[in-house]
């Protein structure tokens, strides 16, 4: 579908794949929750250094899409490629034994242990025996936070205590930490202020810089356009339209989001009225803008 | 909140990352506060207290140790039962659990006439095995683990009943007194220990007290204890950072079977026969010492330590009240209220901490 992606950053390293493959491609992938559809032929590619920008309204399918992706479901339709291997993932475990690393939109985290806890949880350092090392843990958490710009008061918190924007950043960190190829993140922003917000874009951008592929899951045009290098729009469960940063502008991207899904509501509307008319004449429109998928 | 302890999970202050100065310091009764054992101790100690004031013979060396007793052979059950507890679960089978344990091994010994410790051994792979069925229901049935143990609390319940009615014509055992091995089996279980002169203690509760060390261990140190308290708090953030959980719960089961086999062995080296309609019951009191402890019914959020001093304190008030001379009928009134103010303490104490930071 695009072709303009210029791999900035991160010149491969030997034994990684080219450029030319991407690390994860889904192909015309389906999903069925029973009988409800959530997800039908979606492709998306995410390639090293480059950040994917997966949007769309309430219950468009992008937590569908990314639970596939992070090994939380099967696909039922389509392929699943990481580094052109087909693949379909039976736990998070072996999409993390890929390199795929997801920050959830609950955020996986157990908000009642410690900060440091919740950092290692599942990739623990031993020292033997099965004992941890803690304090290199308590350590490390506490560093790769300062890293990130964020100077937590005390490693022991439970994280529960924590600010929203400073559990991101510690579910961010931790896949980051632990050798992640690429960061799948659902909605990191939703729930921040202005500021936070900020704060975890920037991150964003910063692991793009360090190589990794990022796929960012928002409805937010304004999040996704400045750090994103292509874009998909899903609704409902479909994509209407994948596009590279160089072929479509802000104010497209956002009319894609809202406009789309407003023009066509109102033309349905409209149409069970009676006034078919005028939605005939919205409904041109939308094709114009290229927002209906037909 | 400020504290640092708010999931039990608190380290001793290592070198390294040192407080913030936005972390205002903690007084140690702040820090104090946060442990999940702090309701159970303050307990303890109210209770030992009353009970040297109006019981007399409370304070002998030789009641002291009768407590101690008391507290070991529900102490062991609890060490378990808090670990499951801890990571989300309930066993409401592992009263009769602890007399399926002891038949199996006085039966088998007796009716192939084995040295007693082969029983010990045929014990100890049935009982874990019994852990497991409670665990692998769990996880495939993905059923509250409540419902699904309260099945094999009755199914074991009749078996006890109705497998040593069917080889012994009675409801007991046969004595196992007279077997190989029951000294050798009898000294490792069911001894006296002479701490001095006038205090003997029974081994169950250096057992116990080796249990509970373990069991805090594995909590805090290891890889494992991250474990349980994760699939405890949040089993699906758990699974999603690569944490087996389905194992992680097995094995709880499997840790609550253990200490049943254990405490089995401790009734058929004590006492040679076994009654099968006993333990019935009894896994409300390990919850109860668990719960008084400090454990969240919820799940991720416990100790050790905490259940330990619960098994204590209801050594303490079970034979408390017969040394104050009161009727023992008292004792499940007694002890009802205690959890109630436990669980009363303990939520009282961790809202103040959390609205304190
Ligand atoms: N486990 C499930 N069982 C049944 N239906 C589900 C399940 N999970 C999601 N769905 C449905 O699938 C559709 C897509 O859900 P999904 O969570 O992927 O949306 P989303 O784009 O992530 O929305 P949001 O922006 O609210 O997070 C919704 O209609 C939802 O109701
Ligand atoms: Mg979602």
């Amino acid at each position: 579908m695009t072709d303009t992606a210029d791999t900035t950053g991160a010149a491969p390293e030997p034994g990684q794949p080219e450029p030319a493959m991407p690390l994860i491609r889904l192909t015309g992938v389906g999903k069925n929750y029973g009988n409800i559809i959530a997800l039908r032929d979606v492709s998306l590619e995410a390639s090293a250094g480059e950040v994917t920008c997966v949007l769309g309204d309430n219950g468009a399918g992008k937590s569908t899409l990314i639970k596939i992706v992070a090994g939380l479901h099967r696909h039922d339709t389509g392929t699943f490629e990481v580094q052109g291997e087909k693949v379909a993932f039976g736990s998070p475990r072996e999409a993390l034994d890929r390199g795929i690393a997801t920050v959830y939109q609950d955020l996986a985290i157990v908000p009642l242990m410690p900060v440091w806890r919740n950092f290692f949880l599942g990739s623990e350092k031993r020292k033997g025996f099965g004992l941890m090392d803690i304090e290199f843990m308590r350590k490390t958490a506490h560093g790769e936070m300062a890293a990130m710009g964020i100077d937590l008061r005390d490693v022991d918190q439970p994280i529960g205590t924590l600010s929203g924007g400073e559990r991101q950043c510690v579910a961010i960190a931790r896949a980051v930490y632990f050798g992640a190829k690429a960061l799948v993140l659902d909605e990191p922003t939703a729930a921040l202020g202005v500021k936070q917000a900020g704060v975890v874009l920037r991150y964003i951008v910063q692991a793009r810089e360090r190589g990794l592929a990022v796929i960012f899951i928002t409805h937010n045009p304004h999040h996704a356009y400045p750090v994103g290098d292509r874009f998909l729009i899903l609704n409902r469960g479909q994509s209407i339209g994948y596009h590279a940063k160089a072929e479509i502008t802000r104010d497209e991207l956002t009319a894609l989001m809202a406009g789309g899904r407003e023009l066509e509501e109102l033309a349905h509307e409209l149409d069970t009225a009676g006034s078919s008319a005028t939605a005939k004449q919205l409904t041109k429109e939308a094709k114009h803008l290229g927002l209906t998928d037909d | 909140m400020t504290s640092s302890a708010a999931s039990g999970l608190a380290e001793p202050p290592v070198a390294g990352p040192g407080p913030d100065e936005r972390l205002a310091r903690q007084s140690l009764l702040r820090r104090l506060l946060g442990r999940p054992e702090l309701g159970a101790l303050l307990g303890a100690v109210a209770l030992f207290a009353f009970f040297s004031i109006v019981a007399d013979a409370f304070l002998e060396a030789g009641s002291f140790s009768t407590v101690l007793y008391a507290a070991s052979t529900y102490g062991i059950m609890a060490v378990g039962v808090s670990l499951l507890m801890i990571g989300g679960e309930f066993d409401l089978s592992a009263g009769v659990m602890v007399t399926s344990a002891a038949l199996i091994a006085a039966l088998t010994a007796y009716q192939f006439t084995l040295n007693v410790w082969a029983g010990v051994v045929i014990s100890l792979a049935l009982t874990l095995a019994l852990g497991m069925v409670n665990g692998l229901l769990y996880v495939r049935t993905k059923l509250p683990s409540f419902i699904i143990t309260l099945a094999t609390f009755f199914m074991l319940a009749g078996l006890n009943l109705g497998v040593t009615k069917a080889l012994t014509g009675n409801v007991a055992s046969d004595s196992v007194r007279d077997m190989d091995g029951f000294d050798s089996a009898r000294w490792i279980f069911a001894s006296d220990i002479d701490v001095l002169d006038a205090l003997k203690i029974k081994i169950t509760v250096l057992w116990w007290l080796l249990f509970v060390a373990i069991a805090t261990w594995i909590l805090l140190r290891t890889r494992v204890g991250n474990w349980i308290f994760a699939v405890g708090g949040s089993a699906a953030s758990a699974r999603a950072v690569g944490v087996p959980v389905a194992r992680v719960k097995i094995g709880l089961f499997m840790g609550v079977a253990f200490c049943a086999w254990f405490s089995g062995m401790h009734l058929v080296f004590a006492f040679a026969t076994v009654q099968s309609g006993e333990g019935v019951g009894n896994e409300f009191l390990y919850i109860i010492c668990a719960v008084i402890g400090g454990c969240l019914l919820t799940g991720g959020y416990g100790s050790a330590i905490g259940a330990a001093i619960g098994a204590f304190i209801f050594g303490m008030t079970n034979k408390g009240i017969v040394y104050a001379e009161w009727n023992p009928d008292w004792f499940r009134f007694f002890l009802g209220a205690m959890l109630l103010i436990a669980t009363v303490v303990n939520l009282i104490v961790r809202r103040r901490v959390e609205r304190s930071s």
